[in-house]
């Protein structure tokens, strides 16, 4: 059989979603279900003076309405952050309470209030319509860097200053002394803009409760079932592994916004064993924009020290990171240990120092989006790299081969903490210079301005962390979970295999993917590989998908379990061969006794260890049916270029995206096909950052302004190009298979690119930034502000 | 206040009770169980509740089930004829069009309807076509490769290799 592994093989879980039959949460239905509406706050901030529900209560359909004190009264826990972050000082991070229900204080727009469950939705809502809540409004903070000021309204009283953390990493003494004695110094102030996930399908959540069993079971559009059932369980209503079952069947995309553990599917579990009947919720999308958690929302300062030969001799970053009003499960390792650590980027720089002062603020909580730390530390890093390009008057390429990381310094130490295991930065950045014809740029510019246009080339290069993480790592920054993952391989007596993964695929397409690694590894038909995902009754165990992980965490798990299998398999071969298990060879699907045309099919094997008639009992157990856990050894660090290359119209500020090339080194590739998907849906993402989106807080209000798709411009089809993408390939040095993952690198290198061409294009300008949205409306302030004849 | 609309569905007779604020994608979902459209948004954005009525591409969440009483509807689960894909159907699996799968029926009915229209759109049609269906998974890029594969298969003309062999 031809090998699956590198060929686009066709995605096995498309029939269903074609078709109409792919099965979302709130597809389902379940019998006698009652519907579930959440009152929300209008306000950024308030004390609650009183809930008046008795109008509500007595309206048509309604079951119950529950609030924050009912929840109390049966001691439900408040919402766990995963990951303890300590001060500079030692000292650990503010961690308030992060109650499911108002505790009699709203301190976000969409601030759940009230949970109304009635026997349709209209009746819940209309229900809500009723609930008199007395709100008395206090002053709103929503700015992170205005939140640090004195005089800034305090979101909490134990955090003085709105601070949660003021975290430091690196060697100030050494970047300090580096910068002083350094030929340049260049510095930039930058903002990385607020962004909403957005994945399409908005989160659902369905309760129930089995009173014969004492079973709870959540239905939820999760990237990671089992840690939802984990920190729910364990932290917030104080149900047993055994007892709650937590399914996240087909999920409409996540982009990492559906790894947290959120309020709802809290309320629908509590609710459905009050109320003794399932409970369905779904978020319409204005619910979505104020209650999933946001992206980015840094304020930094970055400067970069060059010596006489411009090589970079150190970098000083500073950064205010928003937290939002409570800490989402994950948010707090995002703006430290997933973006400091990656401020070397693809770069020698020896000295390195970064501190981050994160901050509440009367927001809706932002944790891990697409990328999730990556992007922020490869945009300033790239802009900070062209601008020192920009001033020393030499070609950006160039600057940046000069101080790449050499081909044959691996592995490499970087001075913030990540050894990095293979790379060839220089490999990417040749592919895309030459599949973007860079060369040709000037000419492409002359033309431009013939027509009256300002043509811009941009390049970013970027290295990421995935396949997160090293348990014994992470519990050492402070992480309060294990990143492993597991995997059993379920051979059935037929030869026909089950894979029960813990990864989750919500667009990821790991039913395919993984089957091309079991079909190949076995020598069966992909046709008779079944992966099962997303239900803790049927997986072993399972952190989830999410930092591109699936492959380089749960694929190697796979190939571990495969590894036992192979194993056993060739116990039972040599017994009924009557050979050495020594010589017993396993390849293409059968074992062989070395020199010899003896053989068994795996089927044959299959079949042996299910009717076990002749059967090495004494040795073995009967059965073919293995698990593994898998802890990475390392991170891994796929790398890439890209290049965009735009026109901006002077007279409107409209910018056309002429060219977006990205050359992308991922390791090892299963499916080709898949990859580029994934790339092209970061690149969408990343430009999207660049040029569109942007969360917007009205100020004095704390108003979240940008609350639906009228306000909020997501990219569409006729805002993006087709993209040319490329790959090469070094492997990863410490997993089995030699991935690294691909599903944030769009969006990590396409923010930078982009805000690099739209700076050289306005060069003549004498525009040094332009700020994240460059919508067409900025573009054109810039350009009326900065008129040519001002040009330096 | 309730009322029963009678329509027809994927070709055949269906009828539901309703209220007057139901919208069309409510009734197709929730009562006659047609969950393959799906709801993505609450301000007539997203495009992914897109289904036929009367052979025109609509919202269905901009409809109210009522306005619907006597129509021709038709829904992704409508598309195949039988177990045999459509050729548009056919050309999104082929070319990747989809990754999560949640705004994939409301593109392809999209899709059949723009090519209904222009039997062979240019990428710049197509991508100004689909101004009303959002996707946050594929950047459209192999979108409109799988609408220009389907639409030559629908012509009966060659199909293009969506670059993925």
């Amino acid at each position: 059989m031809a090998p699956s592994i590198g060929t686009p093989v066709r995605r096995k879980e498309d029939y269903r979603f074609i078709t109409g039959q792919g099965t979302y949460t709130d597809d389902i239905d379940r019998p006698g279900q009652l519907h579930a509406y959440i009152l929300r706050s209008p306000h950024a901030h308030a004390a609650i003076r009183s809930i008046d529900t008795k109008a509500a209560a007595g309206a048509t359909g309604v079951v119950a309405i529950f609030t924050g004190a009912d929840m109390a009264k049966d001691g439900i826990g408040g919402l766990p952050c995963g990951w303890l972050i300590n001060n500079k000082d030692g000292s650990p991070m503010k961690e308030p309470p992060h109650p499911v229900l108002a505790d009699g204080r709203v301190r976000h727009v969409g601030d759940p209030v009230a949970v109304v469950i009635a026997d349709t939705l209209g009746h819940a809502r209309d229900a809500a319509e009723t609930i008199e809540v007395d709100y008395a409004v206090e002053p709103a903070i929503v700015d992170a860097a205005a939140a640090v000021k004195s005089g800034a309204a305090q979101v909490w009283p134990d955090a003085p200053g709105n601070l949660c953390y003021d975290w430091g990493l690196g060697d100030a003494a050494a970047v300090d002394a580096a910068i002083a004695k350094a030929a340049r110094v260049v510095k930039l102030d930058l903002v990385n803009n607020r962004l909403v996930p957005n994945a399409m399908e908005p989160r659902a959540a369905i309760g129930e409760f089995d009173r014969a069993t004492g079973e709870h079971t959540l239905y939820t559009t999760s990237q990671n079932p089992h840690v939802i059932r984990l920190l729910m369980g364990a932290f917030v209503l104080h149900i047993p592994e055994a007892k709650l079952r937590v399914v996240a069947p087909d999920v409409g995309g996540g982009f990492g916004s559906k790894i947290y553990h959120y309020a709802e599917e809290a309320i629908v579990t509590w609710a459905a064993g009050k109320v003794r009947k399932p409970i369905k919720w779904t978020a319409e999308r204005s619910e979505s924009f104020m209650s999933d958690a946001h992206g980015r929302d840094h304020v930094t300062h970055v400067e970069l020290a060059l010596d006489a030969d411009d090589k970079f001799t150190a970098l000083k970053v500073s950064t205010i990171a928003n937290m939002g009003a409570y800490l989402s499960t994950f948010a707090t390792c995002i703006p430290t240990y997933l973006y400091g650590t990656l401020l070397a980027g693809t770069y020698t720089t020896p000295a390195i120092y970064v501190e981050t002062k994160a901050v509440f603020t009367h927001t809706v909580p932002v944790d891990a989006y697409r990328g999730a730390g990556r992007p922020e530390a490869t945009y300033l890093l790239e802009r900070i790299v062209d601008l020192a390009a920009d001033e020393l008057g030499v070609d950006p390429a160039e600057l940046r081969r000069k101080n790449f990381i050499a081909r044959d310094a691996y592995p490499y130490q970087t001075p913030v903490a990540l050894q990095y295991d293979s790379g060839d930065y220089f490999a990417t950045l040749d592919k895309a210079m030459a599949a973007a014809d860079y060369a040709g740029f000037e000419a492409r510019r002359r033309e431009a301005a013939g027509r009256g246009k300002l043509r811009g080339i941009g390049i970013a290069t970027y290295i990421e962390a995935c396949g997160i993480a090293p348990s014994a790592v992470v519990g050492s920054l402070g992480a309060r979970a294990g990143l492993f993952e597991s995997a059993e391989i379920r051979v059935h007596p037929t030869g026909s295999i089950s894979v029960l993964t813990g990864s989750h695929s919500h667009g990821q397409g790991h039913e395919t993917t993984f089957a091309q690694l079991v079909a190949d590894g076995l020598g069966v038909p992909i046709d008779s590989v079944e992966i099962v995902h997303g239900d803790t009754n049927k997986i072993p165990y399972g952190m989830g998908t999410y930092g591109s992980r699936s492959l380089a965490v749960g694929g190697s798990a796979i190939m571990k379990a495969m590894d036992k299998v192979i194993a056993k398999g060739r116990k039972i071969a040599a017994h009924l061969l009557e050979a050495s298990e020594a010589d017993v060879e396993f390849k293409d699907g059968a074992f062989t006794v070395a020199g010899t045309d003896r053989s068994k099919s795996f089927g044959e094997v299959a079949l042996t260890a299910y009717v076990p008639h002749n059967f090495p009992h004494e040795e073995l157990e009967p059965g073919l049916d293995e698990q593994a856990f898998y802890d990475p050894k390392n991170f891994t660090f796929p790398s890439g270029a890209h290049i965009a290359e735009i026109e901006i119209d002077p007279d409107t500020g409209h910018l056309t995206i002429c060219r977006f090339t990205a050359s992308d080194d991922f390791g090892r590739i299963i499916n080709p096909m898949i990859v580029s998907g994934q790339v092209h849906g970061g690149l969408a993402q990343g430009i999207g950052q660049a040029l569109l989106e942007g969360c917007v807080y009205d100020k004095s209000t704390g108003q979240l302004l940008t609350g639906s798709y009228n306000d909020y411009a997501m990219p569409r089809a006729d805002d993006l190009p087709s993209f040319a993408l490329s790959t090469n390939v070094t492997l990863c040095t410490h997993n089995p298979l030699g991935v690294k993952g691909c599903g944030e690198a769009g969006a990590i290198g396409a923010p930078a690119a982009l805000t690099n061409a739209i700076v050289d294009a306005l060069k003549a300008y004498g525009v040094r930034h332009v700020e994240m949205p460059a919508t067409p409306e900025r573009l054109w302030r810039v350009i009326q502000q900065n008129h040519p004849a001002q040009a330096a | 206040m309730q009322k029963t609309v009678s329509l027809t569905v994927n070709g055949k007779p269906a009828s539901g009770t309703v209220e007057g604020r139901t919208l069309l994608v409510q009734l197709l979902r929730e009562i006659l169980g047609l969950t393959g459209t799906h709801v993505g948004c609450d301000t007539s954005q997203c495009g992914a509740c897109v289904v036929h009525v009367n052979g025109e591409a609509v919202k269905s969440c901009t409809l109210l089930a009522i306005q619907a009483e006597g129509c021709d509807v038709k829904t992704i689960e409508g598309v195949a004829n039988g177990d045999d894909l459509h050729p548009m159907q056919e050309a999104f699996r082929d070319n990747h069009a989809l990754q999560c799968g949640f705004c994939t029926p409301g593109m392809i009915m999209s899709a059949l309807d723009l090519v209904k229209n222009n039997p062979d759109p240019s990428e710049r049609e197509i991508r100004e076509y689909l101004e009303g269906n959002l996707c946050r998974c594929t950047g459209y890029h192999n979108i409109v490769l799988a609408i220009k594969a389907g639409a030559a298969a629908m012509r009966g003309d060659p199909v293009p290799s969506g670059g993925h062999d």
